[in-house]
């Protein structure tokens, strides 16, 4: 079977974003004007050019607001992606999709969030009247909220906590990972971690939040701010102002059984077997090897699911992230290294989108964290994920 | 014991009103698929094994083994006592639930458990299924 045509068609042209804070102090459609301008900027097109947007089923951002506020006048595609985090690289994969189908030949991919200062945070115990969640993928947390089970940490905890059971995961264990990613957040001025690397005693000295399993310092970030992508032709990309980073890959993957965050009904929920699933449908379908990622950029809404990612997309066996992780292999000099920005725990969370900026920053040769010779990058959010390539 | 805020009430549905309905009497039910048998929870309209859209409401047993759990120290709700110990269990038909561990302690809870359903109240006067372990003998414990 040959790889899906859209394969390395279309290219990020464009990022830009807002600072991160706790307060933005502005609403979530000023936050995506910024980072849409932004993203125009670095690419070197007007708004005018713009005729596809993207963004998840749960951003606040109405498209006709968007439309009205950033001066787009002619949108002739755009689309959403349900799943919640879990569905942020879709965000390429429908840019990606549209302009190599021709649908559309400037896509802007956005998020905008008020995690930190909006109107209810978005890690905070709420007690939902309705069955669904803004299509979030979290249909299933009605049967959680009698039992006290509010939370996306709560919701992991209970997978987290099998995971620790089944291979013998300890704490200290996702501890090593945070304090990897604290240190790559260490030196990115624009991150919440900036300046404040920690210790694994800090680690294990933070509170609980759910015992086995999630600490303080396990948690990503509740980040106000918006992040957004610019997609176009890999041939029109060439002409622009940015060094352009081909999408050579994207893919979502979605098995019987499986949900988001209330993902409490697969089997044995040790495995991420949506993130195996996906593994195959970005290496297998697209003829691109793991061994040719120089650098990966994984959803780490909490530590847990870094490690139980790690093992599903086969870049070590199952059990084994613990040791991969303990042996350096995320840092700068080791065989994967990952979320150099800080990740989601140590630089922000825009939902995960932030991740493909620093993907795309990788491939430019612009990280603050900068991989040597960084060629091919895996983004990737528990379902949907994405290969990025430098030309 | 007196709260200010109550246990939060199951969010009923058409798909869902079977099983709710039944935890108000004490009963804890899962829907069959009365055309191939299959059990299934959460509850939903179509049998994804054979698309029959016909249900059927079978009473489970109400034992089963804690398969996972956690202890959610925070963020913390008015409704709940924390830490809220929560469990996914498995039932012994084949099914999985979320719900809450009762009747132990922090350092009794272990993955395996064997436990047996009982019913509290919740906002509303509905009941919801919690989970007691079980001696070796069967017997719950007090």
């Amino acid at each position: 079977m040959s790889p899906p045509a859209f394969g390395g068609v279309a290219a990020i042209a464009g990022i830009g974003q807002t600072e991160f804070s706790r307060r933005a102090g502005r609403s979530e459609l000023q936050l995506a004007c910024e980072s849409i301008t932004a993203a125009l900027a670095d690419a070197g097109l007007r708004p005018a050019d713009v005729d596809g947007l993207v963004s998840y089923t749960v951003d606040p951002v109405e498209e006709t607001e968007l439309v009205r506020s950033v001066g787009f006048d002619g949108i002739g595609f755009s689309s959403r992606i349900p799943y919640g985090g879990g569905g942020s690289m879709g965000v390429l994969l429908h840019a990606a999709s549209a302009v190599a189908s021709g649908a559309a030949d400037v896509v802007v991919g956005y998020r905008a969030i008020r995690a930190r200062s909006g109107a209810s945070r978005f890690g905070g115990a709420k007690i939902a009247p309705s069955p669904t969640s803004a299509h979030s993928g979290t249909t299933a947390m009605q049967w959680c909220i009698p039992f006290g089970v509010l939370t996306p940490a709560s919701w992991m905890a209970l997978n987290s906590t099998r995971y620790m059971h089944e291979y013998g995961v300890t704490s200290e264990d996702f501890g090593r990972a945070v304090v990897q990613l604290r240190a790559y957040a260490a030196t990115n001025p624009n991150a919440w971690g900036y300046e404040r690397p920690i210790t694994l005693e800090e680690h294990q000295e933070s509170r609980w939040i759910a015992e086995p399993c999630i600490h303080l310092l396990d948690c990503c970030q509740e980040t106000d701010g918006s992040v957004a992508v610019v997609v176009t032709s890999a041939e029109r990309a060439a002409d622009l102002a940015a060094t352009p980073v081909r999408i050579a890959a994207a893919s979502g993957a979605g098995l019987f059984e499986q949900e988001i965050a209330t993902d409490h009904y697969r089997p044995d929920l040790s495995v991420m077997d949506g993130s195996v699933a996906l593994a195959a449908r970005l290496f297998d379908r697209f003829d691109i090897a793991r061994d040719d990622i120089d650098a990966a950029m994984i959803y780490d809404a909490f530590s847990p699911i870094l490690l139980m990612q790690l093992e599903a997309l086969g870049f070590c066996g199952p059990g084994e992230a613990n040791e991969f992780i303990a042996d350096g292999n995320l840092a700068l000099d080791g065989a994967l290294p990952c979320n150099t920005n800080g990740g989601l725990i140590g630089e922000g969370y825009i939902h995960g989108l932030n991740l493909v900026l620093e993907a795309t920053r990788q491939l430019r040769g612009t990280a603050v964290n900068q991989v040597a010779d960084a060629h091919a990058v895996l983004v990737t959010a528990s379902r949907t994920g994405a290969i990025l390539t430098a030309d | 014991m007196f709260r200010a805020v109550q246990r939060p009430a199951p969010v009923v549905t058409e798909d869902s009103a079977a099983f709710w309905d039944a935890a108000d009497e004490d009963r804890l039910v899962t829907q069959r698929c009365a055309a191939c048998g299959r059990l299934r929870h959460p509850p939903r309209p179509m049998c994804p094994e054979c698309g029959s859209l016909t249900v059927e409401v079978v009473e489970l047993s109400g034992r089963g083994v804690v398969y996972s759990y956690a202890l959610l120290h925070h963020p913390q709700h008015p409704a709940f006592e924390y830490p809220v110990l929560a469990a996914l269990i498995d039932l012994a038909e084949g099914i999985r639930i979320v719900s809450n561990l009762v009747g132990l302690k922090r350092d009794e809870i272990r993955i395996g458990l064997p436990v047996q359903v009982e019913f509290v109240s919740t906002d509303g006067d509905h009941r919801v299924p919690v989970f007691r372990p079980v001696d070796v003998n069967g017997s719950v414990a007090p």
